[in-house]
């Protein structure tokens, strides 16, 4: 070992130093490494987008377009989902970008880890920032406090090649293939099927379910209203009773303690 | 896509695209260090599973496909793909159920 251990700190654990003396470019390796179990999931799923956003009518630019330009996949879903019903261009444009919200979340999450890179850097983070990346690096850099930012930089940026790109990928060949699938497949329900799908994992505490539950309930409620208005009552009174439901437990935890 | 013309088309592709970057890019980029505010955190963390069971919702009761009417086929799928979803955390495990209770239910009902 001709590393120079001296210069780190004392009490760390083997995995630790390793991942400490890793250069950039090895960093993006693992980064990459790390993130390939994610194309499971992510090929059949971009697949199923390119499916069903050239069933609803959308020509291959305008496909690719959601891709490359939005590359969040329930944002993409709910815009083709909410253009089949044939809701208001506003509509459809609040509803695809209020999903993802959270992504405001991820960025502000990450700021102690990565807001020290430089800006061109940050910008082109920000471009890649999906579900799969953020969970995978914040797990990464919380099990390595002492990487260098440009370590952290370089891990994020390997990770793509496993999430985003197989999204591109996974899309066109669901568009080359969704255009030999025949109308008796049911497609139909494939997006409804999708969204079920990725909110069920979500489910995992109390508020999370009472806020589903509120979301559903007043939905269907409010369905009478014109051109999917319904959505823009329903879905802020779900998240007032997912942040309500979180403050009431946590006030009761904090009575009993 | 009956109803939107392209150019409607291309300006909710980019308005939806300027929007989810500039969430990205919004403390990353520009707000930095300064914390959110609780409140805000707390409703942002409910944002998804608000939006996205509002839009299904409706679409499960009142399937396009069979104009509207309440179809036992696609209820039934709903159910397996929450199911599923809840007990396995899995994404796709959840989709692939879903799709094949939908073939199954639509088999034995025709």
């Amino acid at each position: 070992m001709n590393a120079p251990v001296d210069s780190l700190p004392p009490g760390l654990t083997p995995e630790q130093l390793r991942a400490l003396q890793r250069s950039p470019r090895q960093c993006a390796r693992h980064g990459f490494v790390q993130a390939l179990p994610f194309i499971l999931v992510l090929l059949p799923f971009g697949m199923l987008f390119g499916v069903v956003a050239s069933d609803a009518g959308l020509n291959l630019p305008q496909i690719l377009g959601f891709t490359l330009l939005v590359l969040a996949g329930a944002s993409q879903f709910t815009a083709v989902q909410l253009m089949t019903d044939h809701a208001p261009a506003l509509v459809v444009i609040v509803s695809a970008v209020a999903v993802n919200l959270r992504m405001a979340m991820y960025s502000a999450s990450l700021v102690p880890w990565l807001g020290a890179a430089p800006a061109r850097d940050r910008a082109w983070l920000a471009y890649v920032l999906v579900d799969q990346n953020y969970a995978l690096a914040i797990q990464h850099f919380e099990k390595h406090p002492r990487l260098r930012v440009e370590q952290r930089v370089a891990y994020f940026f390997g990770t793509i090649f496993a999430t985003c790109l197989p999204w591109l990928i996974a899309t066109l060949l669901g568009v080359w293939i969704g255009n030999a699938i025949p109308e008796s497949w049911a497609l139909d329900f494939a997006m409804p099927i999708t969204f079920i799908a990725l909110i069920a994992p979500m489910l995992r505490s109390i508020p999370h379910m009472a806020a589903a539950l509120v979301a559903v309930v007043a939905a269907l409620a409010f369905a009478f209203l014109p051109s999917g208005l319904g959505l823009f009552v329903a879905a802020p009174l779900a998240m007032l009773t997912g942040a309500a439901v979180e403050t009431l437990m946590e006030r009761r935890k904090e009575a009993r303690a | 896509m009956t109803g939107y013309g392209d150019g409607t088309i291309w300006a909710i592709i980019l308005a939806v695209a300027l929007g989810t970057y500039g969430l990205r890019w919004s403390f990353l980029g520009a707000f930095g260090n300064r914390p959110m505010p609780l409140w805000a955190q707390r409703l942002l963390r409910y944002t998804a599973v608000g939006v996205l069971p509002a839009i299904v919702a409706p679409l499960v009761v009142w399937p396009a496909a069979t104009h509207g009417q309440p179809d036992p086929a696609r209820m039934t799928a709903a159910a397996v793909t929450v199911a599923v979803g809840v007990l396995t955390r899995n994404v796709l495990a959840a989709i692939v159920s879903g799709m094949a209770a939908l073939y199954a239910m639509l088999y034995l009902t025709a």
